[in-house]
């Protein structure tokens, strides 16, 4: 055995601390974060709500209106009114944080992050409109 | 040359998700959700929403809508559960649950969607 | 205003302890103090033993980042006025082992940062006789800001995916191999697509922003890699539909 004799090695007792299971709660950006993050849970009880009015309305006018009765009770109300609240808060930061990820360059110099965001509310405000009155509309 | 992870793809279906979700979602949750079982708004009645369903490309955007902000969903919500929660070693098991309900989701609103009467 | 103020700090030594414990120190409040006036005070005039990193006490070294009333601050940019009445608590950065004190071991970070190669990468080298490589006031607008990174980790210790993710790459890893991509005299992007484009390199962040807030010198690292998952995409859709294009 042909081995250079080495002292053990020395290794400093570093110290770790374990990151808490609750670290998005310490923080009040942390838990905007998690709260951010959790719109997606409102997303999918919308996508599960409209799947549930197609299946209904595939099924005949009798189902489609024990579903719109289902919508006018509170708890449906209620889940509506949260799922509503998060779904904006997608939006919002959606459109705040789009320019972050794509920079926009005019004539060389870059543009506000505000003026890339602007365009996306108007544009959002607009096709609200459009789908609201091919609903409405008789 | 090192292998390159899938995420990209994954990371492309999250956000266009985002994007649909946040552009079409608060409208159709305000009328549908609040404006008509509240009463603010008449509601269209069973024959024109049919006919306004039947139509091939409300179908489309439809499918769309329900399709991607799933997988918008579950790629958030995977990461919401690794870090959240610190279980990111049962990740093949939230992979599953996650992608495989935006799929099965996916599917459903296909089978729906296409069978309107 | 009072004539002192109490610092608490993390005092660790592994040759005598197990965890970290806290020490008070009353500590003069001059107006123009900053944090690390303090510490060097304590070291000076109260406990010698006391260990910490510093340099250059203007914010360009990027050394004296730590934990001030747990936000990641440059202990040379922070003023102990700013606190009062206090206490003011100094801990080092979290999300780093400790090796002692107030001083953290980096190497994770050093070994990270590294394996982005943040260097110009040239495939062809020019030749001296064909002078330096010109560039307009706009190319070098595209990568300056990343640019402005000291290396000062204050990033790390606000990133919980950091802190989770033995893997991540982490944002000023991120930032500064985008500093390089962005630049018009690098050609190295491919090779960095690879280590970045790995399962965790990139793509463990979920944007929670904190980076980008405790920056002190404004390099947006959040930024940076969301755009740098958006070309990590392109590529990806590129590599798919043209399977056959020469990398």
């Amino acid at each position: 055995m042909n081995q250079t004799p080495i002292y053990k090695q020395y290794h400093p007792k570093w110290y770790r601390k374990r990151v808490s299971t609750y670290w998005w709660t310490q923080q009040w950006s942390y838990l905007k974060f998690t709260l951010r993050e959790l719109t997606s849970l409102s997303v999918a009880y919308f996508v599960v709500i409209m799947l549930l009015q197609v299946a209904a309305l595939n099924q005949g006018p009798d189902a489609y209106t024990r579903f719109q009765e289902w919508l006018k009770t509170p708890v449906a109300i209620v889940l509506n009114v949260i799922a509503l609240f998060f779904v904006l808060f997608h939006t919002i930061t959606w459109f705040n944080l789009a320019p972050r990820a794509m920079p926009v360059r005019v004539g060389g110099k870059r543009l506000p992050d505000w003026m890339v965001a602007a365009p996306n509310y108007v544009a959002w405000l607009v096709i609200s409109a459009v789908v609201a009155w091919l609903i409405v509309r008789k | 040359m090192a292998k390159r992870s899938n995420e990209p793809f994954l990371w492309a279906l999250f956000s266009s998700g985002g994007v649909v979700a946040a552009f079409l979602i608060p409208v159709l949750l305000v009328l549908y959700g609040l404006a008509f079982p509240l009463g603010w708004l008449e509601a269209p009645s069973y024959q024109s929403t049919l006919e306004l369903l039947r139509h091939p490309l409300t179908r489309i955007v439809l499918f769309v809508l329900c399709s991607l902000p799933l997988f918008h969903w579950a790629h958030r919500f995977r990461f919401t559960l690794y870090d959240g929660l610190q279980i990111k070693h049962l990740n093949e098991l939230i992979n599953f649950f996650c992608y495989g309900g935006a799929i099965a989701g996916t599917v459903l609103a296909g089978y729906l969607l296409w069978n309107v009467p | 205003m009072a004539e002192t103020i109490t610092v608490e700090v993390t005092r660790y030594r592994p040759e005598q302890e197990s965890e970290p414990t806290f020490e008070s120190f009353e500590v003069p409040l001059r107006t123009d103090w900053v944090v690390l006036d303090a510490l060097n005070y304590i070291k000076d005039q109260v406990d010698g033993s006391l260990s910490y990193r510093w340099s250059c006490r203007m914010g360009v070294c990027g050394s004296c980042g730590m934990m001030v009333n747990g936000e990641p601050k440059l202990t040379c940019a922070t003023f102990l006025s700013h606190y009062t009445p206090g206490p003011v608590r100094v801990e080092p950065l979290t999300y780093f082992p400790i090796v002692r004190d107030l001083v953290i071991e980096m190497t994770d970070f050093l070994v990270k940062l590294r394996s982005v190669k943040p260097w110009i990468v040239r495939e062809d080298e020019k030749p001296l006789s064909e002078g330096e490589y010109l560039q307009t006031p706009e190319q070098l607008d595209d990568y300056t800001q990343f640019s402005m990174c000291i290396n000062c980790m204050l990033c790390y210790a606000a990133c919980p995916v950091y802190g989770l993710d033995e893997h991540f790459i982490g944002p000023a890893a991120i930032a500064l191999a985008q500093r390089y991509n962005k630049d018009s005299r690098d050609q190295g992007s491919e090779e960095r697509l690879d280590i970045l484009s790995q399962h965790e390199g990139i793509w463990a962040c979920t944007f929670v922003g904190e980076c980008t807030k405790v920056c002190p010198k404004n390099v947006d690292p959040a930024g940076a890699i969301q755009q740098y998952k958006l070309t990590a995409t392109k590529e990806w859709f590129k590599d798919f539909l043209m399977p056959w294009r020469s990398r």
